[in-house]
């Protein structure tokens, strides 16, 4: 359904959303598109059967039980984001539903898109996925060309039921004086898997996100997420797993690059069930003195049968690499590039096969457009 | 700085003094290396043979303290290592670094934008599987000397020196790398149409007996102990290691 006729130049502007993976040309196989400009949901339109989309609020209307999921994985008290989120009395966001046991194939895709100078975008998504079934979702979050000032709030809480499997792939490109503040919880019931990939290759003022899976017996989550920061850029991220039931096991690991940007990468995994896994990893790439990276990994085992496990390492660009790929006639900038582009690339192994190619391109134009 | 140079020499060192971090690892290096013509350093391991190749490549440790090096008659002293690769000088190093994230195929592509040219390359090399694999992670020490030698064919230096080229390379190999490393020094062409030249560093000198090369050398300590025809160097340092070469240096010395 098409919910809000859009301006020419809004039109203009969401034709070039590719670049965080919104394909408004067909290009690409979907199964589901989902819009949200500012705070007018421009698009909304599933191709599947069982594949339900709606604005937040028409799915209120529609289904009694949505009602009892809201701010029930995340605490509206948590902090003055989920507070204002709570404080809305007109919701907008997205509700994304996928019925018992079905396996939907196209990519669904979702966007949320700043198209106003310093509009504040306030939002509450929810995502349910029966049991049995699969979805992958791409959620591409961009400002406007003209837009450098905004503020994007969201509460997102993700409910991935008995033995369904959830791939959530987020890739953001926000203005450099854009202010992101995203709350996600994720409820991974039994043997149910979700993963999460999320990059980030262009500035934002500042952003601080750090959902939070809790995850039954023989669960799975896997927050995987590649960034590369710069100029002026912040970034708190995280990810936390709550390794309840037995056999539930979590991965946290990030890759980041960091150019005139600070950066924290948060991981918490807490094992209170048996035979719980749990494994953190960070990788960080320092590109100047004007950068850092603090790597705060935390594991808390509360069962003597939980293993859980944490590596990090923050470095520079290898002197031997660079001058190898000099003496093969590279200049310095381009010998940059490659380097960077490499580190960044590591991390890709881990996203859907559809990605890969379309991460790999912006790892490629964000890595040689500002190498040195 | 040097004021005069050698008609016909595409590299000229004269004098040569590196340091490493302080530390005097080459002293007083003269060799010249005519258009088409192969040498050979030949010294024990420490002896400063990779030293020399290195500082000759520009690599940003080897500080020259003392002495020049000219490049078709042209000091390079001052040039980056990045313009000395594109004036056409190259190395295929002994101990190649591990390029995490970095493929091979990128790589070439960077060197060789021309797919056909870069295509005709790998292919000579039989490195059609190794493309998309990232540079030196997990190859064997074989692989990566073949994986230098490809990288070189792109590159198409004029002057190409090569850092122990054949060590920890298998027999089945050897054969495939002697004839890119044949190709590289143009030795398939007739002697005066050759227009390139190359320095191979070696400590065993097998490779020797593939490769024919105009002139030899012997670097013990950081100097030039000796120099002559290199199958000559060849079997005195096979017959009585470099002690001979050491001995006569030292009574040379003393005579004056």
């Amino acid at each position: 359904m098409k919910v809000k006729k859009m301006d020419e130049n809004l039109k203009e502007e969401i034709a070039g959303l590719d670049r965080v993976g919104f394909d408004t040309k067909g290009e690409t196989k979907r199964s589901g598109s989902f819009l949200v400009a500012d705070d007018t949901t421009t698009e909304s339109e599933s191709k599947e059967e069982t594949l339900v989309v709606m604005p937040i609020s028409f799915a209120l209307q529609v289904y009694d039980w949505v009602k009892d999921l809201l701010f029930s994985l995340v605490d509206r008290e948590k902090d003055e984001y989920t507070k204002e989120v709570a404080s809305k009395k007109e919701l907008v966001g997205s509700f994304t539903y996928v019925k018992e046991g079905a396996k939907i194939e196209a990519p669904f895709q979702s966007c949320f898109f700043l198209h106003g100078q310093g509009f504040r975008q306030v939002l509450h998504n929810i995502i349910v996925l029966e049991p049995n079934s699969e979805l992958n979702i791409i959620t591409g979050c961009a400002t406007g060309n003209l837009v450098s000032v905004g503020s994007h709030i969201a509460v997102t809480e993700m409910f991935v039921r008995k033995g369904a499997h959830l791939t959530y792939t987020m890739i953001h490109d926000w203005g450099s004086k854009a202010v992101v503040y995203p709350r996600a919880a994720i409820d991974v019931e039994e043997g149910a898997i979700f993963t999460s990939n999320y990059i980030a290759l262009t500035q934002v003022k500042e952003i601080q996100s750090n959902p939070i899976a809790y995850l039954s017996d023989k669960a799975s989550a896997k927050f995987n997420s590649i960034i590369y920061g710069k100029d002026g850029s912040s970034f708190d991220m995280g990810a936390k797993g709550i390794l309840k039931g037995e056999n539930a096991s979590c991965e946290i690991v990030s890759r980041v690059a960091s150019k005139n940007c600070k950066v924290i990468l948060r991981a918490y995994i807490e094992g209170n069930g048996k035979n719980t896994r749990g494994h953190t990893e960070c990788n960080g790439l320092l590109l100047d003195d004007k950068s850092s990276v603090t790597a705060i990994p935390e594991l808390k085992a509360n069962n003597i049968d939980t293993e859980l496990s944490h590596e990090a390492s923050i470095g520079k660009i290898a002197g031997e690499q660079l001058n190898y790929l000099m003496s093969r006639g590279l200049d310095e900038e381009t010998a940059r590039a490659l380097l960077i582009r490499g580190f960044l690339e590591k991390g890709i192994d881990g996203l859907p096969e559809s990605l890969k190619k379309k991460v790999d391109k912006l790892i490629e134009i964000a890595a040689s457009s500002e190498s040195v | 700085m040097s004021d005069s140079k050698t008609k016909g020499a595409l590299l000229e060192v004269k004098n040569l003094t590196v340091e490493v971090v302080g530390k005097r690892l080459l002293r007083g290096i003269d060799m010249i290396v005519k258009e088409g013509e192969t040498h050979v350093v030949f010294g024990p391991n420490g002896s400063g043979k990779t030293t020399l190749v290195n500082a000759i490549m520009g690599l940003p440790e080897y500080k020259v303290v003392e002495g020049d090096i000219l490049f078709r008659g042209d000091s390079i002293l001052d040039w980056s290592l990045t313009e000395r690769a594109r004036a056409g000088i190259g190395l295929a190093f002994q101990h190649p670094p591990v390029v995490e994230g970095v493929s091979l195929g990128v790589l070439l592509k960077t060197i060789v934008p021309d797919e056909k040219t870069s295509g005709e390359i790998v292919k000579k090399a039989h490195m059609e599987d190794y493309l998309e694999r990232e540079i030196n992670v997990g190859f064997s020490g074989g692989e990566r000397k073949k994986d230098e030698l490809l990288q070189l064919l792109a590159q198409a230096p004029q002057l190409v020196m090569f850092d122990e080229p054949d060590s920890g390379v298998d027999v089945d190999s050897i054969k495939l790398m002697v004839g890119i490393i044949r190709k590289l020094l143009q030795k398939n062409k007739p002697i005066r149409e050759r227009k390139n030249s190359g320095i191979i560093v070696t400590h065993s000198g097998v490779i020797l007996e593939e490769i024919h090369a105009d002139k030899g050398y012997v670097i013990v300590n950081g100097k030039l102990l000796c120099s002559g025809p290199p199958l000559d160097i060849f079997d005195q340092v096979k017959n009585y290691g470099f002690e001979r070469c050491i001995k006569e240096a030292h009574e040379s010395e003393k005579d004056g």
